[in-house]
């Protein structure tokens, strides 16, 4: 074990900055990151042990104890759980003789769960040792399981692939890009090495402007001008970042991936014209450790960019230096949030900062940063091809160009619909062929949920901003249970915790709105509900916090009589229950409970 | 005027909080004025007799006997006050919440350092006996709470104030020093 | 020469170095903003979210944001001793805080804020959540039981090669706070004294150090918290 670790220590330049390189690999060596392992990286990097702990232990894809020789991870998303899910789950269970998070006795299985992979538009799906698995069923989990007894490899328990750039040699998943509808920027006609060619025969600050005129928001979700975000860095006098927001954590949102998939060149020719714009020598691509099934896939196109001289020294001989590496997360939601991704990218927990210094200031290594999102690089590049006004044509006057949407949930047609901003809900439930629909869960968890009579609203910043995630609820859906409830188990879970409202107070709504689903709750628990998410929303430091309470606020909002429904008209009503309280210890004593009610 | 009435009891507490109420000295010759006991440590008396105007409760519930007591008082007190750090969040008995009930027994009768003398390796079950809970609840987790004094025990004067406050109806004063948590 | 600046808070005209943070800055012109990770000269660590203020309209955290010129604050309103209340609350139901039992109690800073706001009950249920108590090095009993993940001292104590011997483990709420056993193994009876001292609640004590002062002489008996700041300018 010391020399693997030492050896993997000794690939990263013993960098405490690559720490979280050094634990995916020892994770990878030895199916976890044990105390031992822990002991030798602390003392071959010289930082002591609790502060690699406290990396290791935020993020779920590492672990103490060895995982199963095959490690199974199951989306439980909202989504996931609509397609069947539980019976998904219960198959595992029945087959693997263990429940999830345990595994054999032998060491081969283990079962976890896992937050949205990415896959909402194929569910239910899994990660098998980093391998997906889509569109899963009790009859494909017999399979897989008789598969691991074998001691089949994973990629070769299935032959059958996905569509475009899934089945290139390098990737060979059997994921589906799922592409519905093609727009004219991010999923149109694309020729490599067109925008940056005309980019590198243009001034700096002159591309600064084509985006600051193309009027192009921050495609993550927050909605932040991007020609502004380079500005402010490129005014910063010192050496740069550009990083690239590939995290997509939000349930629901698969868009990047696809875009990952068919057009990862085209992201990072956006990322070298950043750069170019904002004087940076060195791009870092935060993917999430759920797509790193694509890793040799991207990482072979940088070296096809650099074979073509697109990347790397002396770009297209115009004497601009620039080059990509990319750093993998290990599984935590809340490093989507730009600067906790920057803490993730110097090996550190994916902790949100304090604002000021802004990232745009002080971000990777303490350097001016810019993080965009996928879709923003990819956008940026036809922006420069085509021009401010040929973008600014498309789209609302506020919101100007296209978006990608991940629709999925109860419709005909789930996938990815490049569409141009303005299109309302009713127009989009009728393109993906949905009838019947409760709810649109616009953005995410951490957007909102809205009723059918707001169904005339427009996909706009301005009016529904998204970063792309669409959920449709259909009318046979348990709304609160179903939806709202899973929502904020995973805000629960996904919270850094470093600051207490977002850490405690999410805790609380979880347990308040399993109280009402449950049918204890009371009138007040509402009026506490909403009173609380206030709190959160005031009080947290970064925008998961902020927006973690949307799930039940929005539904209080827009949904009140589910509510009213499941709550009792009284001013007090107690969830004790003598015999539930008394069944322990009267069965640790060996006696039979007697209760006088 | 005719006096308020009043119960109070010591659930899963130590009688800190009863030995605080006596605390309030000669004022309990006043206090004798405003009010007649009812089922109380005080007076002994075991049983309600009558509809009571406050019911003052010391301890958490830690076993079935504390939630049946309880219930008795929020069936015969018109206001319930929950008087110490017990009553409101559990105290000292639930510094036991967290750990299985099964590993507590079995520390306390088997595997602890003073049960020398329980050759038998019995942990008592006789049908007798209350219940023990999965762990100590606070009292407004069973019954609905009208008002809290905290402090372990509460200031004599913390007491003194809200008894008389709710029974003059006058507004209640509360001085720095009164709230305290230990 | 730096840059002095003038502001509000609550409609008192304050004056300050520019950039200083607002926490700071409104003590040294004798208002206290409630705090329990704040420690001046540290870098802020904005995680208890007490010291949230109104900034020109913006909640904002009063040990993040630096003063500016012309900035309107608001502090000590309805709402947000509120929301202050509110989570002194949820810090003590989250973690376990048996006041009664514990060293620290008169001198705790969680404590102290529960009779500011006079505290008689949390709004909040109890989570009453196992956690561990840390015996095992010689020097510190870590009552993890206690702590608010203030981080003072994960920011505060560094062993001489700068290693830290105080961090998180876990996330949310797996959260816990984490000691170094073989760099806390050789921690001074200073550096000990100055971990205890810099925890705000009870979850680092120095061992064979226990009750010192009687009830009634102690920090918060008599006086609420941050009246020596309030007094400053009286």
């Amino acid at each position: 074990m010391k020399d693997k670790i030492l050896s993997i220590v000794e690939n990263y330049e013993r960098d405490p900055g690559r720490l979280m390189d050094i634990l995916l690999d020892v994770q990878k060596a030895f199916g976890c990151v044990s105390c031992e392992a822990i002991g030798l990286i602390a003392s071959e990097l010289k930082i002591s042990e609790v502060d690699v702990v406290q990396t290791r232990s935020f993020y779920h894809f590492f672990t103490k104890e060895p995982v199963g020789k095959y490690a199974v991870y199951l989306n439980n998303s909202v989504v996931s759980g609509f397609f069947g899910m539980k019976e998904v789950a219960d198959e595992f269970e029945k087959q693997t003789g263990i429940k999830f998070g345990q595994k054999t006795a032998d060491g081969l299985i283990s079962l976890h769960y896992t937050a949205c992979i990415g896959m909402s538009d194929q569910e239910p799906a899994a990660l098998i040792n980093s391998v997906v698995f889509t569109e899963l069923n009790r009859e494909k989990v017999r399979k897989i399981v008789a598969d691991m007894r074998e001691g089949k490899a994973v990629e070769a328990m299935f032959s059958q692939y996905g569509d475009g750039v899934n089945a290139h040699p390098l990737v060979k998943s059997m994921v589906k890009n799922n592409i519905r509808k093609t727009g004219k920027v991010t999923l149109g006609e694309y020729t490599p090495g067109k925008g940056l060619a005309k980019a590198l025969n243009m001034e700096s600050k002159a591309i600064i402007q084509e985006v600051k005129d193309s009027n192009l928001r921050g495609r993550g979700g927050a909605g932040f001008p991007t020609g502004m975000k380079w500005d402010f860095c490129a005014r910063e006098n010192d050496s740069k970042y550009v990083l690239c927001n590939a995290d997509e954590g939000e349930p629901g949102t698969f868009k990047d991936r696809v875009l990952l998939t068919e057009r990862a060149a085209m992201m990072f020719e956006g990322m070298t014209i950043a750069g170019y714009a904002i004087g940076a020598k060195e791009g870092v691509l935060y993917l999430r450790q759920e797509y790193v099934y694509l890793k040799n896939y991207v990482e072979n196109v940088l070296v096809e960019l650099r074979n073509k001289n697109l990347l790397g020294k002396n770009i297209l001989g115009k004497g601009f230096d620039f080059d990509i590496r990319v750093q993998f997360g290990a599984g935590a939601y809340v490093c989507g949030e730009e600067s906790a991704l920057i803490e993730s990218a110097e090996g550190k927990r994916g902790e949100p900062r304090n604002r000021p210094p802004f990232p745009v200031q002080k971000g990777y290594k303490n350097k001016p940063t810019i993080v965009n999102n996928v879709e923003t690089y990819c956008s940026a590049v036809k922006i420069i091809e085509n021009g401010a006004a040929w973008y600014k044509a498309m789209g609302t006057t506020e919101s100007a160009g296209t978006k990608l949407l991940s629709i999925s949930g109860d419709c005909k047609n789930p996938g990815v619909y490049e569409i141009e901003w303005g299109m309302t809900i009713a127009e989009m439930l009728e393109m993906v062929g949905a009838t019947d629909v409760q709810a649109v869960q616009v953005a995410g968890p951490s957007g909102i949920c809205i009723p059918p009579a707001q169904f005339n609203r427009k996909i706009a910043i301005e009016d529904l901003p998204t970063g792309g995630s669409m959920i449709v609820i259909g009318k046979n859906r348990d709304l609160l249970k179903d939806v709202v409830l899973n929502f904020m188990e995973f805000f629960e879970d996904e919270s850094c915790g470093s600051c207490v409202t977002c850490r405690s107070f999410n805790m609380i709504l979880r347990k308040q709105i399993e109280k009402v689903v449950e049918g204890h709750g009371i009138k007040t628990d509402i009026e506490n509900m909403t009173a609380w998410s206030e709190i959160i929303r005031k009080t947290t430091r970064c925008g998961l916090g902020q927006t973690s309470s949307n799930p039940i606020t929005t539904t209080i909002k827009n949904f009140r009589e589910l509510y009213d429904k499941r709550v009792k008209d009284v001013d007090y009503q107690s969830d004790f229950d003598m015999h539930k309280a008394v069944a322990e210890s009267c069965e640790v004593v060996g006696r039979i409970p007697n209760i006088h009610e | 005027m005719s006096k308020a009435i009043v119960a109070t009891a010591s659930l899963a507490g130590c009688f800190g909080c009863h030995m605080s109420i006596l605390d309030i000295d000669d004022r309990i010759l006043k206090l004798i004025e405003l009010v007649e006991f009812n089922k109380s440590p005080i007076d002994d008396i075991k049983t309600f007799t009558k509809q009571c105007d406050v019911g003052i409760i010391e301890g958490g519930c830690c076993n079935s006997e504390n939630v049946e007591v309880l219930k008795q008082f929020r069936k015969n007190c018109k206001i319930l006050i929950s008087l110490g750090e017990c009553a409101i969040m559990g105290g000292l008995p639930a510094m036991r919440n967290g750990i299985p009930v099964k590993e507590c027994l079995e520390e306390a009768y088997l595997g602890g350092p003073t049960v020398g003398l329980n050759s038998e390796k019995i942990i008592p079950n006789d049908d007798e006996l209350p219940m023990i809970l999965d762990k100590v609840y606070p009292l407004h987790e069973i019954v609905k709470i009208d008002y809290y004094l905290p402090g372990c025990p509460p200031r004599a004067d913390l007491i003194w104030n809200a008894v008389v406050a709710l029974l003059t109806g006058d507004t209640m004063n509360l001085p720095y020093e009164l709230v305290k948590f230990d | 020469m730096s840059e002095t600046v003038k502001f509000t808070i609550d409609g008192k005209e304050c004056t300050a170095v520019k950039g200083q943070l607002l926490i700071d800055a409104a003590a040294d012109n004798g208002i206290y903003i409630p705090l329990l990770c704040h420690m001046r000269d540290l870098v802020p660590a904005g995680s208890c979210r007490i010291c949230t203020c109104k900034v020109n309209g913006r909640y904002m955290s009063a040990c993040t944001t630096p003063v500016e010129p012309g900035m309107n604050i608001e502090s000590n309103t309805a709402e947000l001793n509120d929301i202050r209340k509110a989570i002194v609350e949820m810090l003590f139901v989250e973690g376990n805080h048996f006041c009664p039992s514990c060293e620290k109690s008169g001198n705790c800073d969680l404590q102290a804020l529960g009779y500011k706001y006079q505290m008689m009950v949390p709004r909040f249920p109890y989570a009453f959540e196992r956690r561990e108590l840390e015996a095992s090095t010689p020097k510190i009993f870590l009552e993890k039981n206690r702590c608010i993940f203030c981080k003072r001292c994960v920011r505060l104590i560094k062993d001489e090669q700068g290693r830290s011997i105080f961090a998180f483990k876990g996330r949310g709420k797996t959260l816990e706070i984490n000691i170094d056993k073989k760099l806390a193994a050789n921690m001074s009876d200073d550096l000990t004294m100055k971990a205890m001292n810099a925890c705000p609640v009870g979850a680092i004590l120095k061992k064979e150090v226990g009750f010192i002062n009687s009830i009634g002489t102690r920090k918060y008996d008599k006086e609420p918290i941050g009246s020596d700041i309030e007094k400053i300018h009286q």
